[in-house]
């Protein structure tokens, strides 16, 4: 691999030392005059007709700022895909939760007083509060028949091959909900009047927002600013909500004639209100020969979307498009649908679909491996990928990557071998703690889906400044994962010039171009090579202008700058020439390039307590050229803490379309007691279209961990569990059902 | 935040002697110790109280006293300072492992057992080893002080003997010497930072391959928590090496009396009370 000066090398992230001392400011943090604290008031209701809104009498209201949907100066809606969700309900409720009134006063504590003086008076209607409901259109909540989205990928013919295979199975597979748990929970500052609105808050994605504020208040789009702050973590959870709080405070300031508005979720609202990963059910019905060659895959697919369709489709077509996993097969068919119900809107969340439907395919995997009494990792053998093999959408797999030889090394790190031959033997024991060894493999597509890459046509610019220094100009959001410091070496690799010249500028529509969301493992592979291509046009101009003699990039560009009065260059997003897609028939190169791993777990099941802890877990997976492996390990390492989660314990219980347990006292994420040690290993292969040879990697780790785990379980006690989280109470049914 | 500051008050006694005065002159002040329990419902703006009468100052309440044939510990003593006591670590494990797993370090380094014990949380993790330990507490109030077998404390969920007027003042604990048998496991799925969802301690004293002493206690499967008396008289005298495991599964299931919650399920929490008696009794042979 080429030697560079610092991609491939763990330089520290910029803004660590400033959020280690606590000098770093979030929108709590920030102390502004005259600030009004502003707080939201929700349906408790899953659905139902608004028949009044009642402000307790003889309460000084005269005090507050109230806004309802009649307040809304443009569109009543928060603009995503389609303006199917209201900013605020008005007449009819969808889901509990729905802000319905915004109240804001200088006394935080008594907006919070006040908003349990607000009573809203709603006539119940028929709820839809599951998949199988919203399946049945008893009632229908959305458009004719709760779909917000179908999509459908064939290939070849999978009902013919399925009667002819030797062996075939049918297997439905659940996950359930998760909440992001960010640090910091959503928070946002709005100034809004006629003459321009500005919008400050925790955010991943500026631009969706500044988009939702110019749907809502009809103001020219030169007239709304939206700046992020730093941002403590986001998973995709402040992917598309940030719109709405957005809205909420700009709304509040606006009737109060331009005043700042704050609205600061505390952890439960945040945890009750804002968006989840997408519950699902899966059934899969394969058949293999006798060899074990998978013959045909027949993937019914099916995401609940909650009440609007806010991010659904999208997520629907990564979870679509992963359904096969990387195996051959020249007989499929998926089919997945997003479906309306009645609770707050499921959203994006690390993986996006792909951890939902891999984990139903890797888990079938290990079940057909069992009853072909073929080794889980010999049946993989015989069906994985290799370099020129067509995928489900026809893409033909041009990454020269080695399936089985990945495989090979994640087994022999966990040892595997003798592990899965002498654990039965153990197992037969009267110790009730039962060990297993389990393991998946699986990829994840790098950027947005499809052509998706090109229309959001995205641009990052490049700044010489007057003291010699270069300024990144991108909308991309740094939220922990360290887009800064990887952005950072890029344009100092291109210019070959100190990581310390360079400075990545906090995202600020005012003065950033839109380089399109921070999703979709999309920052380091996509934005990444815009940044490169951004310094390289600087480098050149420098070199042009023959400043560059002696090598001194901050002299060379305090020369420029002095003599042309401005130094800007330029990058926008070019597709990779062989990349062709057909969205109406889901046909070609879904994603320009994926990233490949395969994670493997050795776990002990104690079955006084039912409760799975993980002893030690391999992490293998190769993402291109690694750009900073201290911060590409932490991905990963983090990634697999929140896939052990969803296995095992992170479990969001609904009562009447809410989130019961919106407390982490009782939504129980991983701590570092939970958790093994997780050695993480990288493959790496230069990507040639990503800067340095990288590809995107932050989403991967969500998409191994759980099937990994589950299964563990089944070696370890022979049965065959399909549902995450695989709870003590869950795994206690399937033990005492045996 | 939800809970409102400005509508609450705090009287903050300067001695014992004042706290119950006080506790006379203001039935409706919450006693408020280290605060662990009453924060969180009140940051969610969930906790009624208005007046809080703050114990954290009274020095008289802290401290552990060792003597021959007792452990007298102060209502406001720490899970932490129970926890690195070299003498509660040798004698009463059952109690330093629950203290060490209520909530996280800084809830330990502040939490008390006389705030536990007067909370009254059926899912308290000291309670059941305070049980098998045959503690008992010391209520004070101006009139006087009287002392209560901690098994008869709590009457009902959140209900208790302390008077209106009465403060716990002391937890007490009989030297129970070497050669027990300690037990306790919690099980609140989460390694650290859980509320239990079921909770079992138990000691015992082997002899001539019988089991001679039993004491069992649970956590998180009545509406207070609870000596296992039936399952302790099913094994009492029985063999170590055979108890009669069915027999005692049966009782212990008429000696609890779990419902579902947010946490988990009564079916659940009767299943794993089994296991962990089956367990506690593997444990004891093994001994």
């Amino acid at each position: 691999m080429k030697d560079y000066a610092h991609i491939g090398r763990s330089v520290l992230r910029r803004e660590g030392r400033a959020k280690l001392t606590g000098a770093a400011l979030f929108t709590d943090d920030l102390k502004i005059e005259g600030l009004l604290y502003g707080a939201t008031v929700r349906s408790r209701e899953p659905r139902g007709r608004i028949k009044g809104i009642h402000f307790e009498e003889g309460f000084p209201w005269e005090e507050f700022i109230i806004v309802t949907a009649r307040d809304i100066p443009g569109k009543n809606v928060v603009a995503h895909l389609q303006q199917d969700q209201p900013c605020l309900a008005d007449g009819v409720i969808n889901h509990a939760e729905e802000a319905i009134v915004l109240l804001a006063h200088p006394d935080p504590l008594r907006v919070q007083d006040a908003r349990a003086r607000v009573r809203v008076d709603v006539e119940p209607l028929p709820t839809v509060l599951s998949i199988e409901e919203s399946l049945a259109c008893d009632p229908v909540i959305w458009g004719q028949d709760n779909v917000f989205k179908t999509i459908l990928i064939t290939k070849g013919d999978p009902d013919g091959a399925r009667v002819k295979g030797h062996f075939q199975l049918e297997a439905t597979y659940r996950t359930g909900a998760q909440e992001q748990l960010y640090i910091e929970p959503n928070a946002m500052i709005g100034e809004a009047t006629a003459e321009g609105v500005l919008v400050r808050g925790s955010m991943q994605c500026p631009y969706y927002v500044h988009h939702a504020l110019h749907e809502m208040f009809h103001l020219p789009l030169e007239k709304i600013r939206v700046v992020q702050v730093e941002t403590g973590g986001g998973f995709g959870g402040k992917e598309d909500y940030p719109s709405m709080l957005a809205c909420h405070v700009a709304l509040l300031s606006w009737k109060a004639g331009g005043r700042p508005v704050k609205i600061a979720y505390d952890r439960e609202e945040d945890m009750a209100c804002t968006t989840k990963r997408h519950p699902s059910r899966t059934r899969i019905r394969s058949a293999f020969g006798a060899d074990g060659t998978l013959l045909a895959l027949d993937v019914e697919l099916i995401l609940d979307g909650g009440a609007y369709m806010t991010l659904s489709p999208v997520v629907l077509s990564r979870a679509a498009i992963h359904a096969s996993g990387p195996y051959r097969c020249s007989n499929l068919r998926v089919h997945a649908q997003a479906l309306a119900t009645n609770t707050p809107p499921h959203g994006a969340f690390r993986g996006f679909g792909a951890p939902q439907s891999l984990f139903a395919i890797e888990r079938h995997m290990d079940e057909a491996a069992q009853h072909l009494g073929l080794d889980p990792a010999e049946l993989r053998r015989r069906n994985l990928l290799h370099t020129g093999d067509a995928m489900a959408t026809g893409q033909i797999m041009r990454d020269e990557v080695d399936l089985v030889a990945l495989m090979d090394r994640a087994l022999t790190e966990i040892r595997y071998a003798e592990k899965r031959a002498s654990y039965p033997t153990l197992n037969a024991g009267d110790d009730p703690v039962k060990r297993g060894v389990g393991f998946s493999v699986f990829m994840h597509g790098g950027g947005f889906t499809g052509s998706a890459e090109s229309t959001l046509n995205s641009v990052v610019a490049l700044e010489g400044t007057a003291g010699g220094r270069v300024r990144v100009l991108a909308a991309s959001t740094e939220m922990g994962q360290g887009a800064n410091t990887v952005f950072t070496q890029v344009a100092a690799e291109a210019l070959q010039a100190p990581v310390d010249l360079i400075e990545v500028v906090p995202p600020d529509t005012a003065l950033v171009p839109n380089s399109g969301p921070t999703v979709a493992s999309r920052t380091t592979q996509v934005v990444g090579k815009l940044v490169l291509d951004a310094g390289l046009a600087m480098r050149k101009t420098l070199l042009e202008a023959g400043l560059l003699a002696d090598g001194d990039v901050a002299a060379a560009i305090r020369t420029y700058v002095a003599r042309h009065g401005a130094l800007r260059t330029e990058s926008r997003y070019q597709k990779p020439d062989f990349v062709e897609w057909d969205d109406a028939t889901y046909r070609g190169d879904a994603y320009a390039t994926y990233a490949w791993a395969c994670y493997a777990a050795d776990l002990r099941v104690d079955l006084v307590t039912y409760e799975t802890q993980v002893a030690d877990f391999v992490a293998v997976q190769e993402v291109g050229r690694v750009l900073n492996p201290t911060l590409a390990a932490g991905q990963i390492e983090g990634g697999v803490a929140q896939g052990i989660g969803w296995g095992l314990n992170e479990e969001v219980i609904w009562r009447q379309g809410s989130m019961a347990n919106h407390q982490m006292s009782n939504y129980l994420m991983a701590t570092a007691a939970d958790l093994p040690r997780i050695r993480v290993f990288f493959e790496e292969r230069p990507y040639a279209y990503g800067p340095g040879g990288a590809k995107g990697l932050g989403e991967l780790p969500m998409d191994g961990p759980a099937s990994a785990l589950l299964n563990g379980v089944q070696h370890a006690l022979g049965l065959v569990p399909r549902q995450v989280p695989l709870t003590p109470e869950v795994l206690m049914d399937l033990v005492e059902g045996a | 935040m939800r809970g409102q500051p400005s509508l609450c008050d705090v009287l903050t006694p300067q001695s014992l002697q004042e706290a119950l005065s006080l506790r006379v002159a203001h039935p409706e002040a919450r006693p408020l110790a280290g605060g662990t329990d009453l924060m969180v419902p009140f940051a969610a703006g969930r906790l009624p109280d208005r007046l809080f009468l703050n114990l954290w100052g009274l020095e008289e309440l802290r401290g552990i006293t060792v003597s021959d044939g007792e452990v007298t510990c102060g209502a406001l003593t720490l899970f932490r300072e129970i926890a690195v006591h070299p003498l509660m670590q040798r004698e009463f494990p059952n109690l330093v492992r629950s203290a060490k797993v209520t909530g996280a370090l800084a809830i330990q380094s502040r939490g008390s057992l006389g705030g536990n014990i007067a909370n009254g949380s059926p899912a308290a993790d000291t309670p059941p080893s305070l049980l098998v330990y045959g503690s008992e507490l010391q209520l004070t109030s101006l009139r006087g002080s009287r002392w209560v077998p901690y098994a008869d404390f709590h009457t009902g969920y959140k209900r208790s003997l302390l008077a209106p007027d009465e403060l716990i003042t002391l937890i007490r604990l009989a030297r129970l010497g070497d050669g027990g048998f300690h037990y306790f496991r919690k099980v609140g799925t989460r390694q650290a930072q859980a509320i239990s969802k079921v909770s079992l301690a138990a000691w015992a004293r082997t002899g001539n391959g019988q089991i001679q002493e039993l004491r069992i206690a649970l956590g998180s499967v009545a509406p207070m928590p609870i000596r296992a008396r039936g399952a302790e008289k099913a094994l009492l005298g029985r063999s170590v090496t055979n108890p009669p495991l069915d027999a005692a599964l049966e009782a212990l299931q008429a000696d609890i009396s779990p419902i579902d919650d947010l946490r988990s399920s009564a079916q659940f929490r009767r299943k794993v009370a089994g296991n962990l008696l089956a367990d506690m009794l593997r444990g004891l042979v093994s001994a």
